[in-house]
């Protein structure tokens, strides 16, 4: 018997644009807490651009405009007055080609709690520490957390970026395609962190790899041309789906 | 790697144009050395000039070349570089502003300096010292702040390397990639905050380079000065904001075309053209390494 889910976050009625073209249409979603959900489909069906809604990082994009609702806890993330700033603080983000900072791997670490405002350094150096133990990077950096982080392999500088969106500790994790960069054991090592995470964390993960999300997400989402064809339990999605175009792109009849 | 016909006639047309560009090089600067190197010693560097315009040392104008380079680079500097964060940073592509200014600097850019010169003259010395002096004294009649001096200099040639300094540091901020950006906003850290913890730090050396490159120039422009501030001859030091002041460039000026001998003053000429000339490599050299040095330690 499954445990009922509390939602997280909410989307009802969700279009966004960029300039006349509508890069997503009329998306209803439910995102539960300390779930991994993944979003599918193929290439430019607007998957990464609905994540990015989430947390109002299309905002530094001009021409993007985002309508409808979209609630955090029952908070409006768009609504008038609320600073996205906040909402980003709470809502973290790793990329998919992962973006270290020229600085050394504690700097990176510790960047956003001092953006916060966080002046104590011990406290500074246990929360690095403690973010650094939960994307698994601890024992092999312990040692080296001066060292720049631009001479970490691929693999570790993600799990660097996972370890910085830590640090702040937000309530959601969004992911774009976060693996797409890296070789199948990288790759199996962050895939395994987070089914560590989600027992914290909630995380949405963009995947372009149907194997993946069958392998880490609780529940799925595809989407197609913008619109979201259907919405599941990852499960039943990928032996079950009810929808026709979601069989379709599962069994690899496009994509 | 086989050339073909065609790549060995491109490389010699190439290397021909690379040999008379050194050829050229080295024909100004053996001129200069030969004639100048005998004249320049530590006399020469530390001592006054001769008040009949032929010999003597050049420390007032080294001095008031260092005095007046400084004063421009305080004065044109952050301008130029806080134009150029809000043009990339925070304009909007369609802004009218930012559009009107990347007009008015490309402009400027092009303005010959001697016309910068007469801008000097008439703006700063005429109608700014002036305002002052009607505002301050009441009168005009003798002027202390309507007349040449070296902070009117420094705020004209501010004003001259000002596209320059925009022009680089804009380049050295496009440079960062939009990444970081992103990495550092995804963060929860606020548009200014990321600029100054993330994207300045990493544009650093472009800017500074770029900063050298157009307190290079400043240093050696004469024209615009010629009327705003220099002078054939000063007994004294320039220590305060109104007094005129000595100037490498111009005393090469000023010893070619205002002295009463000029073959006498010859050999003055060439020395004073020698430290003009070190001094300029120089920053240009610094430029560059630093250039070499921060490309390194980027990502």
């Amino acid at each position: 018997m499954q445990l009922p889910r509390t939602v997280k976050m909410q989307t009802r009625g969700v279009n966004i644009f960029y300039g006349e073209t509508q890069a997503i249409k009329g998306v209803d979603l439910d995102i539960y807490d300390k779930t991994v959900t993944a979003f599918i489909g193929p290439s430019g069906c607007g998957k990464s651009t609905f994540l990015r809604a989430l947390n109002r990082m299309n905002d530094t994009i001009e021409a993007c405009r985002v309508k409808g609702d979209i609630q955090l806890d029952g908070y409006n993330v768009y609504g008038k007055g609320v600073d996205p700033v906040e909402v980003r603080r709470r809502v973290g983000m790793v990329f998919q080609k992962s973006n270290p900072f020229p600085k050394s791997i504690f700097e990176n670490v510790a960047f956003g709690l001092r953006i916060a405002g966080m002046k104590d350094k011990d406290e500074v150096a246990q929360r690095v520490e403690e973010s650094l133990k939960g994307a698994a990077l601890w024992d092999e950096l312990k040692d080296r957390l001066l060292e720049s982080a631009l001479g970490l392999s691929g693999g570790q500088q993600q799990r660097l970026c996972i370890a910085r969106t830590l640090a702040v500790r937000p309530d959601v994790i969004l992911m774009d395609e976060p693996t797409s960069a890296l070789d199948p054991i990288a790759t199996a090592r962050i895939e395994e962190l987070l089914r560590e995470l989600k027992q914290k964390y909630t995380i949405v993960i963009v995947t372009h790899s149907m194997q993946q999300a069958a392998r880490v997400s609780d529940s799925t989402a595809f989407f197609y041309m913008g619109e979201l064809i259907e919405y599941g339990d990852t499960e039943t999605m990928f032996t079950r789906p009810s929808q026709k175009k979601t069989e379709e792109y599962i069994t690899g009849r496009f994509g | 790697m086989n050339y073909t016909r065609k790549d060995w006639l491109l490389a010699g047309l190439s290397g021909t144009a690379l040999l008379v560009i050194l050829a050229l090089l080295v024909i100004l600067m053996q001129q200069i050395v030969v004639n100048g190197a005998p004249v320049v010693s530590g006399e020469f560097l530390t001592g006054s000039p001769s008040a009949d315009m032929t010999g003597g040392g050049i420390w007032p104008a080294i001095y008031g070349t260092v005095f007046m380079t400084l004063l421009m680079t305080l004065a044109g500097v952050p301008v130029g570089v806080a134009t150029a964060i809000y043009l990339t940073e925070y304009a909007s592509s369609r802004s009218r502003l930012a559009q009107a200014v990347r007009i008015a600097v490309n402009n400027l850019a092009g303005v010959p300096s001697i016309v910068f010169g007469l801008f000097g003259l008439g703006f700063f010395v005429l109608f700014i010292g002036s305002s002052m002096d009607q505002l301050l004294y009441g009168d005009t009649s003798t002027p202390v702040w309507g007349k040449p001096s070296i902070l009117w200099a420094s705020l004209t040639l501010a004003v001259l390397t000002l596209p320059v300094v925009i022009v680089t540091t804009e380049e050295a901020l496009r440079q960062v990639p939009r990444e970081l950006r992103e990495a550092s906003l995804a963060l929860g850290a606020t548009k200014f905050q990321t600029v100054y913890k993330v994207v300045l730090p990493n544009a650093v050396g472009g800017i500074l380079t770029g900063v050298i490159l157009a307190v290079s120039r400043g240093a050696g422009e004469v024209a615009p000065i010629i009327f705003v501030g220099a002078a054939n001859f000063l007994p004294y030091l320039p220590t305060d904001l109104r007094d005129m002041f000595m100037h490498l460039g111009y005393h090469v000026y000023a010893l070619a075309t205002q002295s009463p001998n000029v073959d006498a003053a010859k050999p003055t000429l060439f020395g004073t053209v020698l430290v003009l000339l070190t001094l300029t490599f120089t920053l240009n050299f610094l430029a560059i390494v630093i250039r070499s040095r921060t490309r390194a330690t980027r990502a």
